[in-house]
This record gives structure tokens, C-alpha cells and sequence, in this order.
């Protein structure tokens, strides 16, 4: 019994030992902090062999996630891939440093029409990753009419049919629309008319999911959703009975970019990897591999030629011409928390 | 004396991971301010009154409160006979039972609630064989009922449990006796085998009790987040909005909400110094 306990004791020992040693190594880090099924793995593996640098990659499912870990300090991120608002609030709390443009070669083959919006108005933090719009999804085996805008989603005919983003802004987007209202609004009698519309929305509702609607539209649970452009390109691919539309009443255009935290441990690193992720070979790797849409022309290029011209993906300018960017709402947060939390109680 | 250097590291533990953050948590309840810099930090009752002067947060509550209570009411009606019956058996094949009934609880909690998504979805497995019947689909999931289902589920076994070990190791002399003076085996039952076996009961319940009233996966996962549970929106206070203060504002108000409810229940167990299985 004792030589055991002996054993068993040398063995942890060893162990930690090992684990302690194989921090300890020389060998340059960067940390990257990504959403979840945002990336090909492959290319972590590559920028590492080229680079000699070992990247340690952890994933968030939400922005407000991402936030949270990042002002409380305690963790240390290189590089994190925030949207749009996110990206504006956090500029404005001081999180996130400059970056180099010098040490990024690659950012000039970011088309124009992604760089200098108003959430990092001459892109000094950010480089964008990917974008695009929010739309409804749809399952053409399952309904006979069509939806083409948001009031649609308030259409009796699709009872128990319709599946909405359990997610504060989005949802919001889409009823604050449907009103004719800006999806930014700080108004709070906008935002109680929206609350109205989407306590009456909810006896036609399925479920209010997260990143779930993607199963649940593909195996036919649900004939409509709200979802993501890319994640639509994705859901195509595995039931071709699915359709996407922008509805008229116009929608969200969302950014999701790099940027480095200011308490950033290697910053050199960090830009290193921006960089590499915006040449145009591997961003047409990503871009490939999770659906969503490159904002680099010359990596869509090398898509296929079905991508290149799926008008999900990659819409033509008048089609995300009635859309609008995201604003940070922080400062009026506890009406949308309110707002949120009456119409997700609501029986 | 001899034992006082062994409590000495369960006293350190217990400072660490209950006394200090259970401080925390009553100090962020009873302030306001930015909640990263606790200089800011002001005593106040704002989240107090802002509970309670609001019907939508008093609602979920008792919303909470009453699935939870359904769900221990219905873990105990299938737990108790469950518990009952295996303790009858001879010991051998009791462990076996036993652990044939705890062995699902090795697998992760969130895995066992997804696969009753497969099971009940409209495409699911039980809808296939419905439907293959000639019967029409139902729709099983995204209501308070899928939501019960998914607490009884998950719960169970820390009801069986309990009630499991109290009934095994109960002095058989006694019902022998109580049957020597005549009683049939309903009269032994209700006269010696419950009563002793209430503290057994009293600990399942609070078990049950307890992680049910406090859920906020089961309802987000089978409910289909279509009505919050009171963890749902201390979940949106610490993930979303960020106002730590008001998120332990709430969890102290449930605190106090179990606290009542163990209070009432323990008054039903005379027995509270009884053989083990007791949770108090």
C-alpha cells in the first residue's frame, strides 16, 4: 500500500514537472483569442512552421463574453476578434492599442469599402476578418410562401416555425426595423414599441437559440430563422433546400476584425499573425473552410466560382445599401437590459 | 486536540471558496458603482428595490419557484419506490442496481440535456417513431413541460440516492418488531419505515431543490430561453449587461428564497440528529 501511495506521489511529481518545463521553453508565444468554429485549424499549424512562433488559441461564443474577460483584467490576450460595436466601446475604454500598419503589408489588399467605418473610423486598432449581413433563412420544403421582409416573422401562417436569436441586439435589430426605426436606436419609446412587436412575435416563436440554430435549421426543426450571412452559407451546404434573403426593410452589416488588447504580452507577434491571417491565401483558406465572407478581394478570388458569385456571400452594392453598422449602446445598456429581460420574461 | 491540526487546511479551504467570495457576492449586493474598481464601490439599496418594485423580476421567481417545487414533488414520487425497492433487494444485487442508476451521471451534465434535444425534436427519435405509427408529430420540446422533464431527469439520482442509503442502513430490528406486534406490512410502513427514513427524504429534497430553482441551462436548452428562469437573468446580469452588482442582488435574493424553503421543509424532520443521509 505505502510503495503505491509512493509511486502515485513520484508520478505527480513527475508530471507537474514536465508540464512546468514545457511552459518554461523559449520559444515565442502568441495568444489568440477567436469565436468558436471561426477558423481552419490548418492555418495556425502553417503560421507557426513559417513564423517559429507557437500560437496558444482559445475561443468566446459572445462579444459581451469576450468583453467581460478582457476588463477584468487577469487573462492576456495578443489578438482578439471582436465585432464592430465591441470594437467601438472598446477603443473608447482604452482596452486596445494602435497597430503598426507598417508591420501589416497585407492591409492594403483590404477592399476600401471595409476600411474606415465609424467603429474605428481610419482603422488604427483593427483589420477586418470577415463580414456580413443578417438575414432570414429559410426552408423551401417546408413553407409555401416565401418571407422577404421582417414583418414577415409576424405572419400567423408560420406558427411554431420560426426560430430568433437568443441575443439582445440582434433580436432587437430586427423588430427596431420592422418599425422603421434606426437598429441603433437610444430612444427608449423606439425601444418599448419593439418590446411591444416582440411579445407579440413570441406565440409564433419555436426557440430563442444561439449557435444551436444552425443544426436545428439544417435537420428541418424550424422552416425559418434569423442568422448570420456565413452561417447561411454554411447551412446551404448541408440542406440545399435551405434559401437566405436580406429583408427589404433593410438589416444589419456586421464586421468582425483583429485588433491587440493593450495589456497584449507580445505585440510583435500579434501584427505578425494579423498579418498572415490577411494575406490572401489564407484568408481564402478561412473564408473556405467556416462559409462566411472574406472583405480581401484578392482571396476571394481564389474561391470557386459558385462562392465567388453566391449573392449570400458576397451581395452586390445595392443590396447591402439599406443596411446599417452596428453602434455601441453601452452607455444606455439598462434599457436594453430592461427591455431584454421584459420581453424574454414575458409568459 | 490531536484532531485540531487536520481541520487546520479545511479551515483555509473553506476561507478561500465559500467565506471570501459569499463576502463578495453580499458586497456587490448592497452597493452600486462601476463593478471592475471597487473604489467606487457605494453602499446602496437601489438593486433591492429595483427587484422588487418591478413585477417582471418577482414573477420569474415565483416561476422558478414553482417548477422547482413540481420537480422535487415528482423526483420524490418516482425517487422514494425507486429507493425503496432496491433497498429490499439482497446486497449484491442492490450495489449493481445502484450503480447501473449512477452511472449515467458520469457523463457530462450539458451532454445527457443535448440528447434529449435528439430524442424529442420535432425530427427527433420519439417523433419518428410516431409518426411511422400513423400518429400525428407533438411537439415535445420549448415548453415549461420539456423544462420539468429535463430537471426530474437530471435530478433524480440525488433523490434516489439519499433516501437509498438511509433506507439500508435502518435497524432491521425494528420493523421485525413492529411486525411481532401485529402490524401489517402498510402499518409498519407508515408507522416505522417512512418516519425513519425521513431525514433521507429531507436531504433528497434540498438536493433536488436547490440546483433546479437555480438552473439556467435546463430552460435555456429545452425551454428554448422562451421564458426566463430567475438563473437565466442572474446569467444576463454577470454575461451581458455586466452589472455585477444587480446579478448578486438577485443571487442573494434567492439565497434567502432556499433558506426559507430548507427552513419550512426541516421543520417537518423531527429527526434532524437521525443516522446520516441528513444535509444540516
Amino acid at each position: 500500500m505505502r510503495k503505491n501511495r509512493l509511486i502515485a506521489l513520484v508520478l505527480v511529481v513527475l508530471s507537474i514537472s514536465i508540464i512546468i518545463a514545457g511552459c518554461s521553453e523559449d520559444k515565442p508565444k502568441v495568444n489568440v483569442y477567436n469565436w468558436g468554429d471561426y477558423i481552419d485549424v490548418d492555418v495556425l499549424s502553417m503560421f507557426e512552421e513559417e513564423y517559429g512562433i507557437e500560437v496558444v488559441y482559445d475561443t468566446f461564443a459572445t462579444n459581451e463574453d469576450l468583453y467581460v474577460k478582457l476588463s477584468q483584467g487577469g487573462s492576456s490576450f495578443d489578438v482578439i476578434f471582436p465585432s464592430d460595436y465591441m470594437i467601438e466601446r472598446m477603443i473608447r475604454e482604452d482596452l486596445l492599442v494602435k497597430i503598426n500598419k507598417d508591420n501589416i503589408p497585407n492591409l492594403q489588399k483590404v477592399d476600401d469599402q471595409f476600411l474606415n467605418h465609424s467603429y474605428d473610423q481610419n482603422n488604427e486598432y483593427s483589420v477586418p476578418y470577415m463580414w456580413g449581413t443578417v438575414g432570414i433563412i429559410y426552408n423551401t420544403s417546408m413553407i409555401d410562401e416565401y418571407p422577404d421582409s421582417w414583418a414577415d416573422l409576424w405572419d400567423e401562417i408560420y406558427e411554431g416555425q420560426i426560430i430568433m436569436y437568443n441575443s439582445q441586439r440582434d433580436t432587437l435589430a430586427v423588430a427596431l426595423r420592422k418599425l422603421g426605426y434606426s437598429l441603433n436606436s437610444r430612444d427608449e419609446r423606439e425601444l418599448e414599441e419593439a418590446k411591444v412587436e416582440l411579445i407579440k412575435q413570441k406565440p409564433l416563436v419555436y426557440a430563442y437559440m444561439g449557435d444551436e440554430i444552425k443544426d436545428a435549421m439544417i435537420s428541418g426543426e424550424a422552416a425559418i430563422g434569423v442568422v448570420y450571412s456565413g452561417d447561411a452559407v454554411y447551412m446551404k451546404w448541408e440542406n440545399p433546400d435551405l434559401e437566405y434573403v436580406i429583408p427589404e426593410e433593410g438589416t444589419n452589416l456586421w464586421f468582425d476584425a483583429m485588433v491587440v488588447p493593450k495589456n497584449a504580452q507580445n505585440k510583435d507577434a500579434a501584427e505578425k499573425f494579423i498579418d498572415f491571417m490577411t494575406r490572401p491565401d489564407i484568408a481564402a483558406k478561412n473564408a473556405e473552410y467556416i462559409g462566411y465572407s472574406s472583405p480581401i478581394p484578392e482571396a476571394v478570388e481564389l474561391l470557386d466560382e459558385e462562392v465567388q458569385n453566391d449573392p449570400v456571400s458576397y451581395p452586390t452594392y445595392e443590396e447591402i445599401e439599406n443596411t446599417e453598422i452596428f453602434n455601441d449602446v453601452a452607455d444606455v445598456i439598462q434599457i436594453y437590459d430592461r427591455i431584454w429581460t421584459e420581453i424574454m420574461s414575458a409568459e | 486536540m490531536k484532531l485540531k491540526k487536520f481541520t487546520f487546511p479545511y479551515i483555509i479551504w473553506l476561507t478561500i471558496f465559500i467565506v471570501i467570495p459569499l463576502f463578495l457576492v453580499l458586497l456587490y449586493a448592497f452597493t452600486i458603482g462601476d463593478s471592475k474598481d471597487i473604489s467606487t464601490f457605494q453602499f446602496s439599496l437601489n438593486n433591492l428595490e429595483r427587484f422588487f418594485s418591478s413585477p417582471v423580476y418577482i414573477q420569474v421567481l415565483l416561476r422558478s419557484v414553482r417548477l422547482a417545487f413540481i420537480s422535487t414533488v415528482i423526483c420524490l414520487l418516482i425517487g422514494y419506490p425507486i429507493a425503496y425497492i432496491i433497498s429490499r433487494e439482497n446486497p449484491k444485487k442492490r450495489n449493481t442496481m445502484i450503480l447501473m442508476f449512477v452511472i449515467p451521471m458520469w457523463m457530462n451534465f450539458l451532454l445527457r440535456t443535448y440528447a434529449w434535444l435528439t430524442l424529442l425534436g420535432r425530427n427527433g427519435i420519439i417523433n419518428i417513431i410516431i409518426t411511422k405509427l400513423g400518429f400525428q408529430q407533438i411537439n415535445f420540446l420549448y415548453n415549461d413541460n420539456a423544462v420539468l422533464l429535463g430537471m426530474v431527469y437530471n435530478f433524480l439520482p440525488f433523490m434516489v440516492l439519499p433516501i437509498f442509503s438511509i433506507l439500508t442502513k435502518m435497524n432491521i430490528n425494528l420493523i421485525e418488531a413492529a411486525e411481532d406486534l401485529g402490524a401489517d406490512k402498510t402499518t409498519t410502513f407508515k408507522k416505522v419505515i417512512f418516519p425513519l427514513s425521513l431525514p433521507g427524504v429531507m436531504t433528497g429534497v434540498s438536493m433536488v431543490f436547490i440546483p433546479a430553482v437555480s438552473t439556467f441551462i435546463i430552460s435555456s436548452l429545452l425551454g428554448g430561453n422562451k421564458s426566463s428562469l430567475i438563473g437565466n437573468l442572474i446569467e444576463q446580469q454577470f454575461m451581458y449587461t455586466g452589472d455585477w452588482h444587480f446579478g448578486s442582488t438577485m443571487s442573494i435574493i434567492l439565497m434567502v428564497f432556499i433558506l426559507i424553503s430548507m427552513a419550512v421543509t426541516s421543520r417537518f424532520d423531527k429527526q434532524k440528529e437521525g443516522e446520516g443521509g441528513g444535509l444540516w
